[in-house]
């Protein structure tokens, strides 16, 4: 077997406790568990994480380039989501 | 990975969080799964008292607010159920659950908005004092409770300011306006102290909570915090909130203020609030109403598995 053959799975590594688990890239390997294995050992040798998820690459699904713009510009003009939007004097505290 | 008690233990004394598939007890599974449930509850059921103004919104700017400020309500009780399913239930379970009456949310949306005014005083007093009561939750001992509590305080700063500029509009117009939201402001200041909970002499699972990390302040203090944060507030908007005991305290470095009647936050949360069957009635219908769509949703995906 080469290794073309290993399949090729996303990592995600969380920093701590606490925090989301981030990915950090994709690694080939034989299984889930050779995967996490092989994954820490790229990802995390400088100590970056206390725990690490894998998840075959084949099983992502990606939103395509071509729905950016009717994913995400919705957003663009809706500037009343932002608590900035809201002008309120400096001397009404805690807000 | 956290395998037993001693494990345990030793997360919460280091104030570090709890993920997942760490060991835990089942009171504290327990426990977490009914408070983040009833908020996701909570921020779902919280859509219809706002909700009913959106057709009768003043203006297309105020409109256009409301709309974004519940929708985000719907994300917020999505990411809540979501941090639920991490603890071994389903969303689909939970809300069953709410629908059979067997688990709560926030007793502040059993009561009524017949005022337009209330869209601001709900986003000043009621939105404020979930901050309040959400901002120290961003340090909770669960991990995925912790981190949806994040995302959704960063939303809440926008809700808390849209309902006081609203309110800072209506106090600069007519004399009319300015009774509406006087008006407003005397029905839900009560109510919204009443959001913290009973007080701390007959909250007997506060101790447990925070032991855990769970909650990190008593009721009554945050309902001080709050109430603190709010009088200046009140005073810089020019209304007076309807507590004639309410007073600085210079000993104290607080404000001192009268009892909330503990009697009615008991028969709200029982179910007899003004609107409590009206909110359930709504969110059931709503429910059924959306079963099409859950099936068809389904029926879509087979077809394109095909």
């Amino acid at each position: 077997m080469v290794d073309a053959d290993w399949p090729l799975y996303e990592v995600f590594v969380r920093g701590k406790r606490g925090l989301n688990h981030v990915h950090a890239g994709s690694i080939r390997a034989a299984d889930p568990a050779d995967a996490i294995r092989r994954g820490s050992a790229v990802y995390t040798r400088r100590s970056e994480g206390v725990s690490v998820w894998v998840a075959l690459a084949s099983d992502v699904a990606a939103s395509a380039p071509e729905l950016k713009e009717p994913l995400f510009s919705p957003s663009g003009d809706k500037v009343f989501r932002h608590p900035t939007f809201y002008s309120i004097p400096d001397d009404v505290p805690h807000m | 990975m956290v395998e037993d008690e001693a494990g345990f233990e030793a997360v919460i004394a280091r104030n570090d969080r709890i993920e997942p598939r760490d060991w835990m007890p089942d009171g504290y599974r327990k426990t977490l799964v009914r408070q983040i449930a009833q908020h996701a509850h909570s921020e779902v059921i919280g859509m219809q008292p706002e909700g009913a103004w959106i057709e009768r919104a003043p203006s297309l700017r105020r409109k256009a607010i409301l709309l974004a400020k519940v929708q985000d309500e719907a994300g917020h009780g999505l990411y809540l159920y979501s941090a639920a399913e991490t603890l071994g239930v389903s969303r689909a379970q939970l809300v069953e659950l709410l629908l059979a009456g067997k688990q709560k949310y926030s007793s502040i949306f059993n009561y009524p908005t017949p005022s337009y005014a209330d869209v601001g005083t709900i986003g000043w007093l009621v939105d404020g004092a979930a901050i309040c009561n959400q901002v120290p939750l961003c340090r909770t001992s669960y991990g995925p409770y912790g981190r949806a509590m994040i995302r959704i305080c960063k939303e809440e700063s926008f809700h808390q300011r849209q309902g006081y500029e609203l309110l800072m509009t209506m106090m600069r117009g007519t004399d009319e306006q300015r009774a509406m939201v006087q008006e407003s402001v005397d029905r839900f200041w009560w109510p919204s102290l009443m959001m913290f909970g009973p007080p701390d002499t007959e909250s007997p699972n506060t101790a447990r909570s925070m032991a855990w990390g769970i909650k990190r302040n008593t009721n009554d203090e945050l309902r001080q915090r709050f109430v603190d944060m709010t009088v200046p507030q009140a005073d810089a908007l020019g209304v007076a909130l309807p507590d004639p005991e309410l007073r600085w305290n210079a000993a104290r470095g607080s404000y001192d203020f009268g009892e909330p009647d503990w009697s009615e936050l008991k028969a709200v949360v029982s179910g007899d609030g003004p609107c409590n069957a009206q909110r359930m009635a709504h969110r059931r219908q709503a429910h059924e109403d959306g079963a099409w769509v859950r099936a068809a949703a389904v029926a879509h995906a087979e077809a394109d598995r095909g």
